[in-house]
């Protein structure tokens, strides 16, 4: 579960305890129907409380104990542009393990 | 440079306390984001990938030094160092905070900006050659009927709910810079043999998933008529245009599914019906207007320029940028400044703020305190002595700013694609990068001649791919992105879409590609033919064989 932080727009990820955390390998994966309800409910609940908006589900697996979101947009959510790596999470030490762009 | 009025002031400000207050109550949970929502984006503040991203109006493009000096200080206090100048003569911001955007707007309004009509079911904000009031070939400066048509349409409460966003661009030369006719409503300037002025109205061009050729509904316009005309347009695209479906609810979908003599009945029915006097254009209030767009007093040079002559004998690297970078004045001894954004390997239309302020100073210095924004995303210093062009380009070679491309295969036009755009599919700077450095050279480069390279990262053709000569269009597939080539598109005075050449390809095989494609052009033209007319002449058959018969 992903979403972007009410007052600055930062993406951040919905954690194991509930919380919001800036690094996707925070991020708790649901792996049942029930898990992904109890996280709809979740976000819906937080975007009520305005800490977060638009959030959404996406597609990732967990690789030897890190996050890879299957789709490139999630990755390069996850990272910051591909085209300025000075900037967003790859430059501020909250990026996940998986490279945007994967050769 | 037109100067806010008391309104203009006013209703800014007043705009600015709003959206003030309309922040602090979204961040206090007195309104949901459904209810923000629209509200944000009235003033030109989205949501993207990384953070909030605002997009501030430069109406038909032009900025004092001042003006770009404060998107400088915005960019440094308020961005990570620098911004994105757009395609439609605007700026964007990648990474800005909900919480500090009242701030940025109150500066903005300091120096008679905003962010009001970048977005939104409205008339946005009108563009225009950027190279008005100081091109040899222009007929009049279309800034002030550009002027005239932001204070009607702003705000304007009958047409704040259109269907779909409205573009409307305005073009006072012979020479078609402004792509009008691949806007909702497209004017360009006549004038007739009693030299009396009017313009041609074009409606229904349009870009996006459906790209279509405005068809022109009058000919040739009195001024005075303009607004109440184009009143007429906007009620009947209020009225018929299609609610139901956002991908057919612009009014290039209605002119062309009604047709084009439907529609223009439709029009002079509905025209016919008002007494226009309300809405014709005040002579007066034109005339006050055109003032401040009136040529700056430019002291008389000499038509020779012989520092400038003897400068590009001594020097060949600013002598390929005068060749390439400058254009004809309407005043002898004067220039046509344009500062090529796209260094090589560079992202087109990036600037930081220390760029920004070299930029201004330059302005200030040299040319009449003004710049331009142009929609291929390259600034403009519009009144610039001929003789002061070698410090001019000595200082922009100092601040990166002095690549000599413009016009050329390296001037590539791209959208910020998926690396910034929630909408994108796929990315559209790194393909611009790949193919910038893989035509680095200069010589190579002027052997293909006038060229324009446009990238668009979805379907919603923000890169203008589809009048680019050569058009590359990102999409995704499976999840993987993967490119299409479109040949022939032009957004020039014989405007037209390009077509499809033939199954995509992936991001690191385009560069090869365009290669292929030149290549056959240098094999196929005529003497001194460019690359759009000889595509014309031969049509895409060679450059398919080229592409597609060895797989």
């Amino acid at each position: 579960m992903t979403a972007n932080r009410l007052r600055d727009g930062d993406v951040v990820f919905l954690t194991r305890s509930g919380e919001w955390a800036l690094a996707i390998d925070n991020a708790v994966l649901a792996q049942e129907p029930q898990a992904v309800a109890a996280l709809e409910l979740r976000a819906k609940a937080d975007e009520k409380a305005n800490l977060v908006t638009g959030a959404y589900l996406f597609g990732a697996e967990r690789i030897g104990g890190n996050l890879r979101a299957q789709h490139i947009r999630e990755r390069i959510r996850a990272q910051g542009p591909t085209i300025r790596t000075d900037l967003g999470k790859q430059a501020e030490g909250t990026a996940g393990a998986f490279a945007a762009v994967e050769d | 440079m037109y100067r806010y009025d008391e309104f203009d002031h006013a209703f800014v400000q007043q705009r600015t306390s709003q959206f003030r207050d309309q922040a602090n109550r979204r961040l206090s949970g007195e309104l949901t984001e459904e209810e923000f929502r629209p509200l944000r984006l009235m003033n030109g503040l989205y949501l993207q990938l990384h953070a909030y991203m605002l997009r501030v109006a430069i109406p038909y493009g032009t900025l004092s030094s001042k003006q770009m000096r404060r998107l400088a200080y915005i960019a440094d206090k308020w961005d990570r160092g620098y911004g994105h100048f757009t395609t439609r003569q605007n700026i964007q911001y990648n990474w800005i905070k909900l919480e500090d955007t009242a701030d940025i707007l109150e500066a903005l309004a300091e120096v008679e900006m905003h962010g009001i009509q970048t977005s939104g079911n409205c008339i946005r904000n009108v563009t225009t050659d950027h190279w008005a009031g100081a091109a040899a070939d222009e007929i009049a400066d279309p800034r002030p009927i550009g002027e005239l048509l932001r204070q009607w349409s702003s705000l304007h409460p009958e047409f704040s709910f259109l269907p779909r966003k409205f573009k409307i661009a305005v073009t006072g030369a012979p020479n078609d810079r402004a792509a009008v006719k691949v806007h909702d409503i497209g004017l360009r300037l006549h004038k007739n043999d009693k030299d009396e002025k009017g313009w041609e109205v074009m409606v229904g061009g349009g870009q996006g998933r459906t790209p279509m050729i405005a068809v022109t509904v009058r000919e040739f316009l009195p001024e005075i008529q303009l607004i109440p005309y184009i009143e007429a347009i906007m009620r009947v695209y209020n009225l018929y245009g299609r609610r139901d479906n956002k991908y057919k609810a612009r009014i290039k979908i209605l002119v062309h599914e009604i047709g084009a003599e439907k529609f223009r009945s439709e029009v002079e029915a509905e025209y016919a019906r008002h007494p226009s006097q309300t809405t014709e254009v005040d002579a007066r209030e034109l005339a006050r207007i055109s003032k401040y767009f009136a040529m700056p007093t430019l002291e008389k040079q000499s038509r020779i320029a012989p520092h400038f002559e003897d400068a590009k004998f001594k020097n060949k690297d600013f002598a390929r940028w005068a060749k390439n970078n400058l254009a004809a004045h309407q005043i002898d001894g004067y220039t046509i400044v344009n500062i090529s954004l796209k260094p090589e390997g560079g992202i087109p239309g990036d600037a930081t703020g220390e760029q920004m302020r070299v930029m201004a100073d330059l302005a200030e210095r040299y040319s009449q305190d003004e710049l331009r924004v142009s929609h291929a995303q390259n600034i403009v210093l519009p009144h610039v002595k001929l003789e002061d062009a070698f410090s001019i380009w000595q200082q922009l070679v100092k601040a990166e700013l002095g690549a000599a491309n413009y016009g050329l295969l390296g001037d590539i036009i791209a959208c910020p694609g998926l690396d910034y755009c929630a909408l994108a599919t796929a990315r559209a700077i790194p393909v611009s990068q790949a193919i910038s450095r893989k035509f680095a050279d200069m010589d190579t480069q002027e052997k293909y001649g006038p060229l324009k390279i446009n990238i668009s990262g979805c379907i919603n053709a923000c890169g203008h791919h589809h009048v680019g000569h050569i058009g590359i269009l990102g999409l995704d597939k499976k999840g993987e992105e993967y490119f299409q080539i479109t040949l022939g598109g032009s957004s020039g005075d014989k405007a037209s879409i390009g077509s499809i050449l033939g199954p995509g390809f992936a991001a690191d095989e385009v560069p090869d590609a365009i290669e292929k494609i030149l290549n056959t052009y240098v094999k196929l033209r005529q003497p001194g033919e460019e690359f759009l007319a000889a595509y014309h002449r031969v049509g895409p058959q060679p450059f398919k064989d080229a592409l597609y018969a060895a797989a």
